[in-house]
């Protein structure tokens, strides 16, 4: 009975923090957008912005952490710690978990880099730092079929909302991108 | 090179063709960087006091576009 | 082959040819000659040093020290100190500049179309001295024919044991920063590169590269066969040699001429058939030059030692006489404006401030009441602010102007101007 309980409180953890996670990379996401596109208010300290951005993608990996560790403590399933990064190594829901493992990837390879962006140039690290945006909709396709929450109303909620505001971001992303092609002016 | 201060000069040195006028810099250590009337970093060719020397180097790091640098001697 | 290297004050054994005991040196000595071939350019001077082994490279080096030849792009460097510096590194690389992005100057034009092989010996010497195999000639497209030709002819009597490679230089001011030069040829893109670290430690493909003007090289390519002696038996004590410069406006003939430096302005106006109108003020120097009043001026020595006191120097050898019946102030704001347009952009305070820096010197030459405190502010802000020199030259010419013109500026505050002649050459607008 307890070996039970304490695996339900595993998945439990597990889940809110995969939701808490998604939250806070979502929201890293939208305030990175923000940050290139200067499009905060004139008013909003851009130095706290960009702070703040860093905080949340250091957040999102605490509660990586959490997430995955339980997830993978969890003895009602079998994921093994191979398939934390590597995609579809897990024998239980291999697909679903694959995605995650390849959000992990991605957003290992991001957080690495910037955390050597000095050593690694400007150019370097910028290149990289693009597969965020692989990175969140592999994470949120990850969400949606490994989860099982989303019949939950408030879940759902936040899904959904963390879609909308990513999605919104990388529009406005794009859009910024397809006005001005070019950074430097002479070419 | 940003190791610890020393008895040399330590300077702080923009690199005005990466910088985009973001303007963290100067939120971040206004005793030492000014913007211009176009948003851009005015540095001072003063070597940075030792006090100022950790936030000189918060300021190095938060730039987005890796535009600022410390420089010894 | 010069079997002695030309470096003794002696001039040579027998085989040496005699050097050029008058003006011109770099240019040909008469008037309607034909660029010369290969052939007659050794009639002329005589064979260029070859097969430098260390030891000679160290003298040569030593030589142009003594000489005390210094840039003639513009900023005067030590060219020995450069050499060096560059010598110094791994598998350098040289790249001759001869873009002249500078609208006012032809010097580097006539020399390439003149005197190609000269410049080509000096970029192959600097090659040879530093330890480099490959020197890419960047030239005005004016040149670009009479320099392949050039090259062509070297190829054909396997003349150089480095390889030469020629490229059309960009068609922009800034195309001639030296770093501009390195990345216009890797890259394609003639806008300066953020340093450190300087080309001379990383440049074109990250390897060390010597960026010297065609002129400077040329001045090499003598040095090396007649040595330093020689070179300094023109020129002044402090800046020896002779320079080119280009003499326009008003004036009866522009000509680009090779002058002794510390040459009386008024003589090198002679040069040009003299003024064609009284004059007020002259430009020297280029666009990132000043401005200096005549009757100040005319006695002076063209060096810039003798021009110091005035606030202004040589820089890339521009005479330009202003007659008294333009407008200084109208000529600088369309200079300036200009020189706005030419900013590569990467940098905020040129790209923005410039602009706006421009627009007041218009407001001023048009009487239409300009802020000059403003304008003031501003050109301290971008005073030096920048990936290269282009604000600062810009800087320069507009406080010269504020200087040398101080009347006209009461008069136009008032609403009344001078004159409308347009007398510096400003190509027209291009679209950014």
């Amino acid at each position: 009975m307890s070996a039970f309980s304490g695996s339900q409180a595993l998945w439990f953890i597990s889940r809110a923090s995969g939701l808490a996670l998604l939250a806070a990379f979502s929201a890293a996401v939208v305030l990175g957008v923000a940050a290139r596109l200067g499009s905060a208010p004139k008013r909003w300290s851009r130095l706290a912005l960009g702070e703040l951005h860093r905080t949340l993608a250091l957040f999102s990996v605490s509660f990586l952490g959490l997430h995955v560790a339980t997830a993978i403590s969890d003895p009602y399933v079998t994921i093994g710690w191979a398939a934390t990064v590597l995609p579809f190594a897990s024998p239980y829901r291999t697909a679903a978990i694959g995605l995650g493992a390849l959000a992990v990837d991605l957003g290992g390879a991001v957080l690495i880099t910037s955390m050597a962006r000095h050593r690694l140039g400007y150019r370097g690290w910028r290149v990289v730092h693009w597969l965020a945006y692989l990175a969140w909709p592999v994470a949120f396709a990850h969400s949606v079929t490994a989860g099982n929450d989303l019949r939950i109303w408030w879940v759902a909620l936040v899904e959904e909302g963390c879609a909308f505001a990513v999605a919104t971001a990388m529009v406005a992303r794009l859009l910024a991108w397809w006005r001005v092609p070019a950074e430097r002016p002479l070419r | 090179m940003t190791a610890g201060p020393g008895p040399a000069a330590v300077r702080l040195r923009v690199n005005l063709i990466a910088c985009d006028g973001r303007g963290l810099c100067a939120e971040a250590l206004p005793e030492l960087i000014t913007l211009d009337d176009w948003g851009f970093p005015i540095t001072s060719d003063r070597a940075v006091p030792s006090r100022l020397l950790a936030d000189a180097r918060e300021t190095v790091r938060a730039c987005p576009k890796l535009a600022l640098w410390l420089e010894c001697g | 082959m010069n079997g002695n290297a030309g470096l003794s004050e002696h001039h040579g054994g027998p085989q040496a040819v005699r050097p050029p005991g008058t003006l011109p040196r770099l240019l040909p000595a008469g008037a309607g000659a034909s660029p010369a071939s290969l052939a007659g350019h050794l009639a002329r001077y005589g064979p260029p040093p070859a097969g430098l082994g260390q030891r000679e490279r160290e003298s040569l080096i030593a030589e142009v020290a003594r000489a005390g030849l210094t840039g003639r792009g513009g900023a005067g460097y030590p060219t020995a100190r450069k050499l060096t510096a560059v010598a110094a590194g791994h598998a350098p690389v040289v790249v001759a500049n001869g873009t002249e992005g500078e609208p006012a100057s032809a010097k580097d034009k006539v020399l390439m179309t003149w005197s190609p092989q000269l410049v080509l010996d000096g970029a192959v010497l600097a090659a040879e001295i530093v330890g480099a195999r490959q020197a890419v000639m960047v030239v005005h497209p004016a040149a670009r024919r009479v320099m392949d030709h050039a090259v062509a002819e070297r190829a054909g009597a396997r003349f150089d044991r480095v390889r030469i490679r020629v490229r059309t230089a960009a068609d922009r001011f800034v195309a001639g920063e030296a770093s501009a030069v390195v990345h216009w040829i890797e890259r394609g893109v003639p806008a300066p590169i953020a340093s450190p670290p300087r080309v001379a430690e990383r440049g074109l493909h990250g390897v060390p590269t010597l960026v010297q003007n065609v002129e400077t090289l040329a001045h090499l390519a003598l040095i090396a066969r007649y040595g330093a002696a020689w070179f300094r038996s023109v020129g002044t004590q402090a800046e020896p040699g002779s320079m080119l410069v280009t003499v326009l406006g008003a004036v009866r003939e522009p000509v680009c001429a090779e002058i002794a430096i510390g040459t009386g302005i008024g003589r090198a106006l002679d040069l040009a058939g003299g003024r064609s109108a009284p004059l007020q003020a002259l430009l020297l120097g280029g666009y990132f030059g000043d401005w200096v009043s005549a009757t100040a001026a005319m006695d002076r020595p063209f060096s810039s030692a003798g021009l110091a006191d005035l606030g202004a120097g040589t820089g890339a050898g521009v005479i330009a006489a202003l007659p008294a019946g333009a407008c200084g102030l109208k000529e600088t704001a369309r200079v300036v404006r200009y020189m706005a347009g030419e900013s590569a952009g990467q940098c905020g305070p040129c790209r923005f401030g410039l602009a706006a820096i421009a627009s007041q010197v218009e407001r001023l030459a048009h009487g239409r009441g300009a802020d000059l405190g403003l304008l003031h502010r501003w050109l301290g802000q971008v005073d030096d602010r920048g990936g290269c020199a282009h604000p600062s030259g810009v800087v320069r010419l507009i406080r010269s102007a504020l200087r040398v013109f101080e009347a006209e500026l009461r008069q136009h505050a008032m609403g009344w101007c001078c004159g409308t002649a347009s007398v510096l050459p400003v190509p027209p607008g291009r679209s950014r």
